[in-house]
């Protein structure tokens, strides 16, 4: 294969990274929606996309404060909902774990599932590319999508204070959730541990500070690898 | 919870952890190899905690008092086979919502 210049490199993640756009931009909007009708201001609606960025640990922060969660279970379930940000970071390491290290910062914080989906998907197709052009492509991916991320994050803001509150939104975040567990669902691992969850996350309800939910991810993530072990799934 | 010093320990918390899991390998451990049990864990961290989350709401709505409500149940059920099916994120919430809606309006 020809070697592409980081220029074009660029511009072809930018075109690949376009269509994500309008995976993104529906969830942002949502988000930007309910984060005001929960009560956040614009500043806090916006730092919460801007500093966080990560879509269904900011939607799992935000239902769990509408639960009253204790601010300790609200972390550590949002960051368990983020918990694969670090297997991408150990996946896309080989290819551009030889950048500088303010360049490693900026694609941590870019990293998100379609620049990450993206970029393995490419570098794996061309590993001997330059690092120059790898970068390149990340950033190209990135372009399209993340920025998006804040402006719709903010115009749902905006149409969120114009949506009287009582408009059945109460279901929009479980169904939402849902829509993100089915293709997840891929191994029977993976259905397995979302079974366990879900059978754990009732029966604990009754445990105080939310901390069911812990007992039920701990517990799913554990019948998840289990199941695998036993059932020597490949994947 | 608006406005609270708690909203903005949460957001930079989260801010602060996300960050650190996304840089975690690509700066700090280098392309060293994880145990393999932790990475079969790591896998389904995901897959664990959202149906945890969500399960709860499912059964018992916070908007009928943790009344379980039919309409609440059955959109949610369809949202769940057209996303398992389709693996269509977008078709599964609309159809979540055309249930919710349509029942709703039938009630």
């Amino acid at each position: 294969m020809a070697r592409h210049s980081p220029m074009s490199s660029y511009w072809r993640g930018v075109r690949d990274g376009f269509p994500f756009l309008f995976v993104v931009g529906p969830f942002g909007m949502l988000f930007g929606v309910l984060a005001t009708e929960a009560g956040l201001n614009l500043t806090e609606t916006m730092a919460f996309s801007i500093v966080v960025i990560a879509g269904a640990a900011q939607f799992t922060a935000l239902q769990l404060m509408n639960e009253n969660a204790p601010t300790l279970v609200i972390i550590a379930s949002a960051l368990a909902v983020n918990m694969r940000m670090a297997m991408y970071s150990a996946a896309i390491t080989p290819h551009l774990g030889a950048l500088p290290l303010w360049k490693r910062g900026i694609v941590a914080y870019f990293l998100v599932d379609q620049t990450y989906a993206l970029s393995i998907l490419e570098y794996e197709r061309d590993p001997d590319q330059s690092i120059g052009s790898k970068f390149a492509y990340f950033m190209g991916v990135m372009s399209p999508v993340c920025p998006m991320w804040y402006v719709v994050t903010l115009l749902g803001a905006l149409l969120g204070s114009s949506i009287p509150p009582s408009l059945g939104l109460d279901f929009a975040l479980p169904i939402a959730f849902i829509a993100m567990i089915g293709p997840m669902l891929r191994t029977p691992a993976h259905r397995v541990a979302a079974l366990v969850s879900v059978i754990l996350a009732l029966a604990c309800a009754w445990v105080p500070y939310n901390l069911g939910l812990i007992i039920a991810g701990l517990g799913g993530m554990m019948a998840g690898a289990q199941a695998e072990v036993r059932m020597g799934i490949k994947l | 919870m608006t406005g609270t010093p708690e909203l903005w320990i949460i957001i930079i918390a989260l801010g602060i952890g996300s960050f650190g899991l996304r840089f975690a390998f690509l700066g700090l451990v280098g392309d060293r190899d994880l145990p393999p049990w932790l990475l079969r864990h790591l896998r389904y961290t995901a897959v664990a905690i959202l149906p945890a989350l969500v399960a709860p709401l499912v059964v018992w709505p916070a908007a009928t008092d943790g009344e379980t409500d039919p309409t609440r149940l059955t959109a949610a059920i369809a949202t769940l086979v057209v996303a398992y099916l389709t693996k269509n994120v977008f078709a599964a919430m609309g159809t979540g919502a055309a249930v919710l809606i349509g029942l709703s309006l039938l009630a």
